[in-house]
């Protein structure tokens, strides 16, 4: 594990001006996916964002890995959540501020500038964006 | 399009070995030749599965390697990569080259060399099939398990016990197995007081990192008939996929990839899931062992775990599961396992199986890449010429 600073949960604030949005894709039949695709499961192209950061959501599932790959925080919780965009279900994965969480607790995205080490793991460093979105349970 | 035999098969001790890629390949490719009784120079195309020598110790090329090492040049060559489900689509490959008229006689050797890496770098190898918005959190295939099986207890009121017996009863199952990495039996306290890896999974949820190979030799029926005694049909096969980015999948308990690829194999082969005597499930972790029961029709949605517990799968029950001992005791090579569980299923239905030995004219194996992401299930008979 890295002992990186931004790698601590003391790194996540909460989303603000500042942030990039959390974005999902919405496409012309209504359904949002996270992340996009070029084209949703309707088969067409995408017409539209939504941002996620200003919507909480409900624990689907969780679990705190113990064994994490190099680079990753250990432990690492990490939960599947979905969110209620006016009535379309979008579920999003992602690490979780902490463990002592639960199935249908509701959630709050996060931002965190650096989730993992570009530099430890075997996918190279500029291959992809290394900043994201935490769940921290709504108090 | 031909009906498609298998007249040969062999794995290779599976463990820690000191062999790399290219000699575990040549030992599993030529005790196949040997089983065979196929000369090498009769080999028409030849396939490796295989998913990432590359990234493990820097050898790529592997097919055109293999064919040198066995003097089966000019075979066709090709690299079969469907991450831990390679071995089941090198099957399919190789069935496709059969059955298509391409080729009268295709050898199938899967591999993987693993366990000169650490945990750490070959758990990161293996998630890099992972979506980035995955791969940047640091999910891993644990990690999946994890939150299937915290989904699956909660959704289906199942024991957190019940999983721990898929780990008991596979290690049972490998004690026997000559070639299992671990031939060691397991008791329940064992299971659940082991360290935590992706709660509420622990350490015997989950399979070992194995360096390993196992082989197959396909040809048509018609040459089958007159090269063997006995031959195996390969009475159907199918392959599927699921969505990549897994939580985007309506029921995350469901693996869409096994019912898929389980209904094509099903009607190819004229069967219902009632006619299968002895199956092989891509137990990577325990969790799977449920989900695939299921979803290959052998139990109702969320019932899979009382097979377990009331000792339906095991070796003297109703429908015998993982009689290899599993990925979870046997090891997991990732581009060999697909292989080898086909080679067990040969084996039992051969009555070669010694001590493992069921009774059972049809199996089954279904392989599992990613968590679910793409699979293929095949179903064998025996025939005798």
């Amino acid at each position: 594990m890295s002992d990186d600073a931004t790698l601590d949960e003391d790194a996540v604030g909460t989303a603000g001006d500042d942030a990039p949005a959390f974005e999902a894709a919405r496409y012309p039949d209504g359904s949002i996916t996270y992340p996009a695709h070029p084209v949703g499961p309707g088969g067409e192209a995408p017409v539209g964002t939504v941002d996620l950061s200003e919507h909480t959501a409900e624990v689907i599932t969780w679990t705190t890995s113990t064994a994490t790959p190099p680079g990753v925080r250990e432990p690492n919780h990490v939960a599947v959540v979905e969110f209620d965009v006016d009535g379309e279900p979008v579920r999003a994965i992602g690490q979780a501020t902490t463990g002592d969480i639960d199935i249908g607790d509701e959630v709050e995205p996060v931002y965190c500038e650096k989730l993992r080490d570009p530099e430890a793991g075997i996918r190279h460093p500029d291959s992809q964006e290394w900043d994201g979105f935490r769940f921290r349970p709504v108090e | 399009m031909e009906d498609v035999a298998i007249i040969g098969a062999s794995m290779t001790q599976f463990g820690q070995r000191d062999a790399w890629i290219r000699e575990l390949l040549a030992e599993a490719g030529q005790a196949c030749l040997d089983d065979a009784s196929v000369a090498a120079d009769a080999v028409e195309h030849l396939y490796v599965s295989n998913m990432a020598s590359g990234e493990f110790e820097g050898q790529t090329g592997v097919p055109n390697a293999l064919a040198h090492d066995l003097q089966a040049v000019p075979a066709y060559t090709a690299r079969i990569d469907q991450t831990s489900s390679s071995g089941g689509a090198g099957i399919y490959a190789a069935w496709q080259s059969v059955a298509s008229g391409a080729s009268d006689m295709t050898l199938l050797v899967g591999g993987e060399k693993m366990t000169h890496k650490t945990t750490a770098e070959a758990t990161d190898v293996i998630a890099s099939l992972t979506h980035p918005c995955e791969y940047k959190h640091g999910l891993t295939l644990p990690s999946f398990a994890g939150l299937t099986a915290r989904l699956y207890l909660d959704t289906y009121d199942a024991p957190r016990e019940s999983l721990g017996r898929v780990a008991v009863k596979n290690h049972k199952n490998g004690v026997d197995n000559p070639h299992a990495q671990f031939r060691k039996e397991v008791d329940l306290d064992t299971v659940l007081d082991s360290p935590i890896v992706a709660d509420p999974l622990r350490l015997y949820d989950f399979c070992p990192i194995t360096d390993g190979s196992a082989a197959l030799m396909f040809c048509p029926v018609s040459v089958a008939e007159e090269h063997a005694d006995e031959y195996i049909r390969v009475s159907g096969i199918g392959g599927a996929t699921d969505t990549h980015v897994v939580h985007e999948r309506a029921d995350p308990t469901t693996m869409r990839g096994v019912v898929a690829s389980s209904e094509q194999a099903y009607e190819m082969a004229n069967l219902s899931p009632d006619d299968v005597d002895v199956a092989e499930l891509h137990d990577m972790f325990t969790i799977l062992e449920f989900l695939q029961f299921e979803d290959l029709g052998f139990a109702e949605k969320g019932e899979g775990w009382k097979a377990v517990e009331e000792g339906r799968t095991e070796r003297d029950g109703e429908l015998p599961i993982n009689t290899s001992g599993g990925l979870k005791s046997k090891g997991h090579p990732l581009g060999a396992s697909g292989v080898a569980q086909a080679y067990e299923i040969v084996q039992q239905l051969r009555g070669e199986a010694g001590k493992r030995q069921v009774e059972a004219d049809v199996g089954l194996a279904c392989n599992v890449g990613g968590f679910g992401n793409c699979v293929t299930t095949a179903i064998l008979e025996e025939v005798d010429a």
